[in-house]
């Protein structure tokens, strides 16, 4: 379950080890964008002795590495793949990195002696080509379990503005939930910068939510509720899916495979949907399993 | 791992720990400075002298100035000022 993903400077303790307990699904430990050059050694020792000695409650535990071409890329997989995090986000993807990557945590974990395979890989799609080849990217590893969409450098890359409304991304959005849907990998949305308009945050993430993104990148604690609250069912959901699944039982009893709900009709997709908001709703804890 | 020369890491923030490393002449000696130093001054000078331990460093003067740093920060914050001392 990936609804909120949180980016926590990875050079900064007190941060780093407060994040476990601000209720996002994911922490994402930064040792790219927000470590500065000559501060990426001590980044790298302190996530790595943060991931060694914190309870992180739960939340699944991500590292963004600096890019292969950076020259410190290497250094972050030697370092942070030995103590097994969940996952790597890989900034700026391209096919070559993935399978580069894949192929350096494959002779750790081996010479380490974890599982092969288990650590995930997340690619950052924030190039107008990582968009165009995201289905490439995602085959590329086995390892990979969602995309993240980095609207800020692709708008760059594409030499266009970026805006709150955001429909210069509507279309890197819907390529990548798409892409990602037919891959069953998760596709994680961009962040909202203003970490102060709750309400632009809240339509942005309902908006990426409606095209098919399946969570969204926090920037900042404060919009981990409302990212939650979206990419959540409502109450409204689950009681229409358990009345829909209800419904195909009594159905299925009556040897009906068509029947009808509050005067539509309820064929395989829509079950499908039904049952989709419930396993949701059961991983998130809102009903008992 | 051999001291060659002065180095630095870590922070003035709250919950961190600013170590400076120096050469020295007779074995590994600490001075620190904590917001806490009456009540955890004894734990933080020992994952300090384990850190070097675990590096294998015999002779530095490790001068510390904690701002309620954890275990975990002070060790990563030393074993940095340690690499980068012995570059």
């Amino acid at each position: 379950m990936r609804r909120s993903m949180l980016f926590i400077p990875g050079n900064n303790p007190s941060m780093i080890q407060n994040s476990p307990f601000l209720g996002a699904d994911s922490i994402i430990l930064d040792l790219e964008d927000a470590v500065s050059l000559d501060e990426k050694d001590s980044a790298r020792c302190l996530v790595r002795n943060a991931l060694l000695s914190l309870d992180f409650n739960g939340c699944e535990k991500v590292v963004r590495i600096n890019s292969i071409s950076s020259g410190f890329g290497y250094d972050d997989i030697d370092a942070i793949a030995r103590i097994k995090p969940d996952a790597f986000l890989i900034p700026k993807a391209t096919e070559d990195d993935i399978e580069e990557i894949d192929s350096l945590i494959s002779t750790i974990e081996r010479e380490e002696g974890f599982k092969l395979g288990c650590i995930k890989l997340i690619p950052l799609i924030e190039t107008a080509f990582g968009v165009e080849d995201v289905f490439n990217i995602i085959k590329s590893s086995k390892r990979i379990v969602a995309v993240l969409l980095g609207a800020e450098d692709l708008t760059a890359d594409m030499g266009i503005k970026r805006t709150k409304e955001g429909e210069e991304i509507f279309y890197a959005r819907s390529r990548i939930a798409s892409v990602c849907a037919a891959l069953k990998v998760d596709a994680i949305d961009t962040p909202f910068t203003d970490v102060n308009d709750f309400e632009g945050l809240r339509k942005d993430a309902e908006k990426a939510k409606l095209i098919g993104m399946s969570g969204k990148a926090a920037i900042n604690p404060r919009q981990i509720d409302v990212i939650n609250e979206v990419f959540s069912p409502s109450f409204d959901d689950i009681n229409w899916a358990k009345r829909v699944i209800e419904a195909y039982e009594k159905a299925k009893m009556e040897g009906k495979g068509v029947f009808a709900l509050d005067g539509k009709m309820v064929d395989a997709p829509i079950l499908l949907r039904a049952k989709n908001i419930i396993e949701k709703a059961k991983a998130i804890g809102l009903i008992k399993g | 791992m051999k001291i060659v020369r002065p180095a630095k890491a870590g922070t003035m923030e709250s919950n961190d720990i600013y170590i400076m490393v120096y050469p020295n002449e007779n074995g590994n000696e600490i001075q620190l400075d904590s917001i806490v130093l009456k009540q955890f001054g004894n734990q933080i000078k020992k994952v300090i002298m384990d850190t070097l331990n675990e590096l294998e460093v015999e002779n530095a003067l490790v001068v510390a100035k904690d701002r309620g740093a954890l275990d975990y920060t002070i060790k990563a914050r030393v074993e940095t000022a340690i690499k980068r001392a012995c570059e």
